[in-house]
C-alpha cells in the first residue's frame, strides 16, 4: 500500500517575530492532511534549504511580516538552487501587490497576501506541490 | 528535490547517499515511507548493515525529548561521530495530517547532523511503520549512532524498546509520584532514566521516586532479569547541563549489553518482531481484500441472516485468505 502525503517545511527568516500567522497556516495545512515540518522563528535561508533537503519536502512556505521579502525571498530561492533543489517556494504575509511580480521573477512559486482564505492557502500549496507553481 | 533525483533509480541514489549526498538519502527514506514495491527495492539494497548503535529517546509530551536529542547530537558531532536522528510525531487520525515539530528544538545545536521528521501514519505504539527499514538504510549509508525520538507517549507505548539497543526515558519534574513510578509499562523498559528540567522545583523528588522504583526492582528480581540497574541522570537540556553524563550512561549501557550477549539477543528479537509485524500487515491487507470479495460478501450475508456466527465467518474468511496466498 503506497502512502503519500504532501510534505511542507514552514519557517520565518531573519529578525521577524510575528509567527501567529505561520502557526495558523501550519494548522490549516495539517487539517488538510499534509505533513508540516515546523521550523518557526529566526531561520536562515541556508538552514531552511538544508532542512528541505533532509526532509525531502514538496513545498517550502516562508512567512514574512517585516518588509524584508524583496531581499530574503530571492535568497531563499537561491539557497535551494545551491543545493540542486527545485522545491517551490511560497511566500505569505504582508506583501504589497507591486512586489508580487518581481518576487515571481525571482523564482517564487506563489504569494499569499493578507486575507487569503484557508481554502486558498491549501489550494496554492497543493498546486505548488504538484507542478512547482500556480 | 531536483527533478532528476525524484526519478533516479534506487541503486544510484544509494551510491550517492553513501558518498554523503543528503538529498539522495532523503529521497530513499521517502520511498521507504511510501511502502510497496519502491520500499522493498530500497530494503533489498540496504542489506549488510546492523552495526550502528540504535538509541531510543522516549517520554511524555513536553518532557524535553527533542531538546535533549538535539544536545546529544551536538555532543556526538563534537566527538567526530556521524549521528542521524529519526524524529517521530503523531499523524492525525481524522485528517491524516501532522505537525512535525521536533527539529524546531534542535536548530543551532544539531546543525550538521542528518535529521528526518517522520509521521506515524496510523501506526500505534509511538513509532512509524517505516522506522526499522529507515534505520537499516541510515546504517547502510554510514550514520552512527542512530537516535530515534518517539512521539510523546503515555504508559504503554513501549515499541521503542524493541526498536532500539538502548532506551532513554525522559521525565520532567512533576510527572508523578512513587506509585506512578511503580506501575507497569514504559518505566520497565528504560535502560537510562533522565530527569530533565533538573533546574526546576521537584527534580530531586522525581529522582528519589525513580530510585525507589529501581530499589523495588532490585528486590523483586526484575533488575537481575533485565541485566542491571538503569542509571538515573539529572539534566537540563536547554543549557546542556548533565548531557555529558547522559551520553556516558548511554555508551556504558551499550558496552555492557555488547559484553554480556544481550545486544545480540535484542537484535534477534527485533528482527523477529519486524518480520512478525510485516506478516501482520500483509495478512491485514489480504483480509480486507477477502472481506471486499464476492466470497466475503457471501460470508457477511450469512452472518447477517444468522446462519454463521462472526467467529465461524472469520474462520471461513481466513481459509479464503489462505487460498489466495
Amino acid at each position: 500500500m503506497a502512502e503519500t502525503a504532501t510534505r511542507v517545511v514552514l519557517a520565518k527568516l531573519g529578525l521577524d517575530g510575528h509567527d501567529r500567522g505561520l502557526k495558523v497556516v501550519a494548522r490549516i495545512l495539517r487539517d488538510a492532511g499534509m505533513e508540516v515540518v515546523y521550523l518557526g522563528l529566526r531561520q536562515s535561508p541556508e538552514g531552511v534549504a538544508g532542512v528541505v533537503e533532509q526532509e525531502d519536502a514538496d513545498v517550502v512556505g516562508i512567512s514574512m511580516h517585516n518588509a524584508s521579502h524583496m531581499t530574503l525571498a530571492p535568497m531563499m530561492v537561491e539557497a535551494l538552487r545551491e543545493l540542486g533543489l527545485d522545491t517551490p517556494v511560497v511566500i505569505g504575509g504582508i506583501i504589497p501587490d507591486r512586489d508580487v511580480d518581481p518576487l515571481r521573477d525571482a523564482g517564487v512559486a506563489a504569494v499569499l497576501g493578507p486575507g487569503a482564505s484557508a481554502v486558498e492557502v491549501v489550494d496554492t500549496v497543493r498546486r505548488a506541490a504538484s507542478d512547482g507553481g500556480p | 528535490m531536483s527533478a532528476r533525483a525524484r526519478t533516479a533509480p534506487a541503486p544510484e541514489l544509494l551510491e550517492r547517499a553513501r558518498a554523503g549526498e543528503r538529498g539522495a538519502l532523503a529521497r530513499l527514506i521517502t520511498r521507504v515511507e511510501r511502502g510497496g514495491d519502491e520500499a522493498e527495492e530500497v530494503a533489498a539494497l540496504a542489506r549488510g548493515a546492523g552495526e550502528a548503535h540504535v538509541v531510543g529517546v522516549t517520554g511524555a509530551p513536553g518532557s524535553g525529548k527533542s531538546t535533549l536529542t538535539g544536545r546529544l547530537v551536538g555532543l556526538l558531532l563534537a566527538a567526530g561521530r556521524s549521528p542521524a536522528v529519526l524524529a517521530i510525531d503523531p499523524t492525525s487520525p481524522l485528517t491524516g495530517g501532522a505537525i512535525l515539530g521536533d527539529r524546531v528544538r534542535m536548530v543551532g545545536v544539531a546543525d550538521g547532523a542528518f535529521v528526518r521528521s517522520m509521521a506515524t501514519r496510523g501506526h500505534q505504539g509511538g513509532l512509524a511503520a517505516a522506522v526499522p527499514a529507515t534505520l537499516r538504510l541510515l546504517d547502510a549509508v554510514g550514520h552512527e549512532p542512530l537516535i530515534v525520538e518517539t512521539t510523546g507517549v503515555g504508559q504503554v507505548e513501549v515499541d521503542i524498546a524493541s526498536a532500539a539497543d538502548t532506551t532513554v526515558l525522559v521525565v520532567a519534574p512533576g510527572w508523578g509520584d512513587a506509585v506512578q513510578a511503580n506501575k507497569a509499562g514504559l518505566l520497565e523498559v528504560a535502560d537510562v532514566l533522565v530527569v530533565n528540567k533538573a533546574d526546576r522545583p521537584g527534580a530531586r523528588d522525581a529522582r528519589r521516586d525513580l530510585e525507589l522504583m529501581l530499589d523495588l526492582g532490585h528486590i523483586s528480581g526484575h533488575e537481575e532479569r533485565a541485566g542491571g540497574r538503569p542509571r538515573v541522570v539529572m539534566a537540563t537540556s536547554t543549557t546542556g547541563e548533565g548531557l555529558e553524563e547522559v551520553t556516558a550512561a548511554v555508551e556504558e549501557h551499550r558496552r555492557r549489553i555488547a559484553a554480556d550477549g544481550r545486544l545480540a539477543e535484542r537484535r534477534r528479537r527485533r528482527r523477529r518482531l519486524e518480520v512478525a509485524g510485516r506478516v501482520e500487515r500483509l495478512l491485514e491487507e489480504r483480509a480486507a481484500e477477502a472481506l471486499d470479495s464476492e466470497a466475503g460478501a457471501a460470508v457477511l450475508a450469512a452472518v447477517e441472516e444468522d446462519r454463521l456466527s462472526p467467529a465461524e465467518a472469520a474462520r471461513a474468511l481466513l481459509d479464503e485468505v489462505g487460498r489466495s496466498l
